[in-house]
């Protein structure tokens, strides 16, 4: 895990501040002014050699030091922190309406195999597939704030405005980024109930007198959670991605949009330590995934017996 | 005998999808084809005067902002899609299938770190990546491809892989390596022709995920620029309209939702019919 | 009136060539407490005939004929009705233990499962008769604590585990289909008694499921010989051991190795019925064995045998059956 961090930060560092040769006329452009091209070489340590600054970025990274914004002339880690409170909660929101969504439909497709609700189910999975996220997020803009008015087209209340309003302005991004997510756990969750469902163990389940549906939620269901925790796990890089955009089209203060701006402004500073804490998330979510690889099967725990 | 029928009925479903998914797939190559030689209004033709004009038997889409006509705009924003989606194809199954192949001759510590760096690679979010490079290399339509075949190479390498190790266990290669070939020669005449409907399979999904991919980038900005007409730029306008003029955006996004799934269906289907022995696990 | 009693069953099975008839005009009965073997080659139609019991047959399976439990046909009861036999008053152990138990629940929720159904126990009672339970097939508290998961176990004690989760609820009948096939020769042999022994005890009729004839005559007292989904040969297992009337079944002993052949060449040597079964879907008419049978005659390919009376209570489906029967 940490390795996998380590070579994200070798990675990062090459790309962003090796390959665009003198980072600070990058940022500037071309008509920079000397002198101002000059304090941000200070600013950025530019006149070290690239190991130490490898190592002085590294370093502050651990010690929750991590610069200070060009363009928003704040601490970088205060920039974070402030949006981290729009996007984490955004990206939980998410993956738990995508969940609760699409394992249910999933067995129910699984419990149904080729009857019409399976088909059903199965079709809508196809177009959420196909739909990208973003577009989704548009029609549901034109439906619910344009058409209805019911819900704000997009800006964040702030969480200091309440509960209930903060939570509103994330309604919209949440579905638009859960649906198309869920059309494609829902498929996954079918295929590995309907593997699960051919085991010897349900048929001992059943033979014992459990019901059908009990067999299917209470011995199948934890069994199929394997795979589709996997494809959770992979999904989530996709999550982050999606909120990236979704963020740009509710104009929400997240993570996403941080980076967006800060990509359009050549604020390579930003850019550099988003990019590593967006990794460390996945990194985190790959590790959780093999956690719970162990909570679902305790063949993966170790110990044995006789 | 109901049974029967229903076998019938399901096989029927599954060529449906390739039916479907088919016809989709060739009308979209065909509109990117044809809109090298025609198309209803040159989508430079800016005219103010028809700006937002209701879909016509002269505008059979409506026009934009512009006045510029929807439906032109349109088709060549399918050979925009075509053509990203398509190279980045290339880079990813031209660097992947290789990779995955000599994975799999050589086994042991080579197999090993390219696997290893093939799951880094694609722990990365793609858009993470596509963002490092247009931040460093600038937005622009060869970036968003480039981003987007990185992000197709562990793809490939690893269904070539996987697949490959399987026909590495088969006869026909041991009488092939007692015939002193070599594991070039082995991989590029008994392994590859093995694996290519898998490989031709994967590419039609990599295919629609490209096109999903390039139209999030040039929704942002990142991908193809103006005035080049992209599926996600013309959705990037439609935004700023969404209260004028909200049926801009139904358009590009039922343009890419309807290629998306004829692709996928066209996939589907195509596995079927290739690899029979997958149907039943579906 | 018997306990069980199967009446003509006939089990339709769709298959890649079609709806097939896979079983045929089964009929056999079995009395409170007896002990029935069902013996055949692999193939034969033995695993169907028990999940047509336990009501398990795949979905789109078609059932004719009667099973009667107590004289109520069991292939007229809707789903509720059967759940509240199955494990109850009839229950099963498949041949498969390795796969058969659910690896990521403990073997205590597995073997208590039941009891909450049928006894409707509450968690304490159902957890002390679990303990009693897995103390009754050799797996001892002290070393087999209730939160063990399978894996944990190896193949024998997991099918202990099996064998405690069938009688958990003291059934009427116990099938047991192959229960020591996949396991090693060591343990096989224990295995068995401890089924014979947990029936004795509690009189449970034991319905044994064996392509082994050893198996057989360990553990029943009448026998049924299947062949090609046709019930052959019938009686009490001394009677169709001594005196066996039907081709096949001398068949199936020719092929059985003798305790005292334990070396490679005498197994080799050992005599195979010649040809094979024939497929489902490529029955002949008249008798399904004719093909295979040294007695065959041409009157075997044109008419069916029907299962008749030897002999007492002996009977065989053939024309030109081996013996007279046992002259009692
Ligand atoms: N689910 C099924 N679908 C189709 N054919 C089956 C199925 N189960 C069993 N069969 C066929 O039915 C026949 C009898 O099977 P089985 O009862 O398992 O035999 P046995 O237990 O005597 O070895 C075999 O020819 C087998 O191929
Ligand atoms: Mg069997």
């Amino acid at each position: 895990m940490a390795i996998t961090l380590l070579v994200a930060t070798v990675v990062v560092f090459l790309v962003l501040e090796i390959l665009p040769g003198d980072p600070a006329s990058f940022m500037l452009g071309m008509e920079a002014q000397e002198d101002t091209l000059s304090a941000l070489r200070a600013q950025m340590g530019l006149d070290q050699p690239a190991l130490v600054r490898y190592f002085k970025w590294v370093l502050g990274l651990l010690s929750g030091d991590l610069g200070i914004s060009y363009t928003y002339d704040v601490p970088v880690s205060e920039l974070i922190i402030e949006r981290i409170f729009v996007s984490l909660p955004l990206a939980i929101l998410a993956i738990v309406l995508s969940t609760v969504i699409a394992i249910p439909l999933g067995v129910i497709a699984a419990s149904r195999h080729n009857k019409s609700s399976d088909l059903i189910i199965m079709g809508f999975s196809q177009l959420g597939i196909a739909i990208p996220n973003f577009w989704f997020a548009m029609l549901l803009t034109i439906v619910f704030a344009v058409m209805l008015r019911w819900l704000p087209a997009g800006g964040f209340a702030g969480w200091d405005a309440g509960f209930f309003p903060a939570l509103t302005s994330l309604l919209l991004p949440t579905v638009s980024l859960a649906l198309p997510q869920s059309a494609i756990l829902a498929r996954v969750t079918r295929s590995a109930v309907l593997e699960v469902i051919q085991e010897d163990y349900i048929r001992t389940a059943r033979a014992k007198g459990v019901s059908r549906g009990s067999a299917l939620w209470n011995h199948a269901l934890r069994n199929a959670m394997i795979p589709v925790v996997t494809i959770m796990g992979l999904q989530f890089s996709f999550l982050l991605a999606g909120t990236i955009i979704i963020e740009n089209v509710f104009y929400l203060p997240g993570i996403g949009r941080l980076i967006f701006q800060a990509i359009s402004q050549r604020d390579l500073i930003v850019v550099k330590d988003l990019v590593i804490l967006l990794s460390a998330a996945v990194i985190i979510i790959n590790f959780i995934v093999d956690v719970l690889y162990a909570v679902i099967d305790p063949r993966l725990r170790g110990s044995g017996h006789a | 005998m109901p049974n029967r029928f229903q076998e019938v009925f399901q096989e029927g479903l599954q060529h449906r999808n390739f039916i479907i998914g088919g016809t989709i797939t060739s009308a979209f190559f065909l509109i990117a084809l044809m809109s090298y030689v025609w198309t209803p209004h040159s989508i430079e033709d800016i005219n103010i005067a028809v700006k937002f004009a209701k879909p016509s038997g002269d505008f059979w889409l409506g026009t934009d902002h512009f006045g510029r006509d929807i439906f032109s705009m349109l088709v060549v924003g399918a050979r925009n899609s075509v053509i990203v989606a398509f190279v980045a194809i290339g880079i990813g199954a031209g660097l992947g299938v290789p990779l995955g192949l000599v994975a799999a001759a050589q086994r042991g510590w080579t197999d090993e770190l390219i696997m290893r760096v093939n799951d880094f690679t694609f722990a990365f979010p793609a858009l993470i990546s596509a963002i490092m490079i247009t931040a460093i290399l600038g937005p622009g339509a060869v970036n968003s491809i480039i981003a987007i075949g990185i992000f197709n190479i562990p793809v490939f390498a690893r269904i070539a892989r996987g697949s490959a190790l399987g026909i590495w266990e088969r006869e026909f290669i041991l009488a092939a390596k007692s015939a002193g070939k070599g594991q070039v020669r082995i991989s590029l005449e008994h392994i590859l022709p093995n694996i290519l409907s898998i490989l031709i399979v994967q590419a039609t999904i990599q295919f629609a995920l490209g096109i999903l991919a390039e139209a999030g980038l040039s929704y942002l900005g990142l991908g193809t620029q103006p005035p080049a007409p992209s599926w996600g730029k013309m959705l990037k306008e439609a935004q700023t309209l969404i209260h004028m003029a909200p049926q801009l955006a139904i358009y590009p996004g039922l343009a890419i939702a309807m290629t998306v799934l004829g692709l996928n269906l066209f996939g589907d289907g195509l596995r079927d019919i290739l690899d029979p022995k997958l149907r039943r696990s579906r | 009136m018997s306990l069980l009693e199967i009446e003509n069953l006939s089990v339709s099975l769709p298959t890649p060539k079609g709806m097939l008839e896979l079983i045929s005009n089964v009929s056999f009965s079995m009395e409170a407490g007896a002990r029935l073997g069902i013996v055949g080659e692999s193939g034969c139609g033995k695993s169907l005939t028990a999940l047509a019991m336990m009501g398990l047959l795949p979905d789109k399976a078609a059932a004719r004929g009667a099973i009667r439990l107590n004289g109520e046909n069991l292939l007229e009861l809707d789903e509720k009705m059967m759940r509240s036999i199955r494990g109850n008053r009839i229950a099963m152990i498949f041949q498969e233990p390795m796969s058969a138990l659910n690896p990521v629940k403990t073997i205590g929720s597995q073997i208590s499962e039941g009891l909450k159904i049928h006894l409707g126990l509450n968690k304490t009672d159902a957890e002390n008769k679990t303990k009693k339970l897995l103390d009754s097939v050799g797996l001892p508290l002290n070393r087999f604590p209730l939160n063990l998961h399978p894996h944990q176990l190896s193949g024998g004690q997991r099918q202990r585990v099996l064998i405690a989760i069938a009688v958990a609820c003291e059934p009427d009948i116990l099938i047991a289909d192959e229960p020591t096939t996949a396991l090693d020769v060591t343990v096989q042999e224990i295995i068995l008694e401890l089924i014979n022994e947990i029936t004795e005890n509690s009189g449970m009729g034991l319905i044994m499921i064996s392509h082994d004839l050893g198996v057989i005559a360990q553990t029943t007292e009448k026998v049924l010989v299947m062949y090609a989904g046709n019930a052959v040969e019938s009686g009490s297992t001394e009677d169709v051991f001594q005196h066996m009337a039907h081709p096949y079944t001398h068949g199936l002993f020719a092929a059985m190795p003798k305790s005292g052949t334990r070396n490679y060449e005498a197994r080799q040597r050992l005599y195979s019925i010649p040809g094979q079964v024939p497929e489902a879907h490529a029955r002949p008419k008249g008798c399904n064995f004719a093909g295979r049978c040294f007695k065959a005659t041409a009157e075997c390919a044109v008419e069916e045998p029907v299962l008749k009376p030897l002999n007492g209570k002996h009977k065989v489906s053939c024309f030109h059956p081996l013996t007279e029967g046992n002259p009692q």
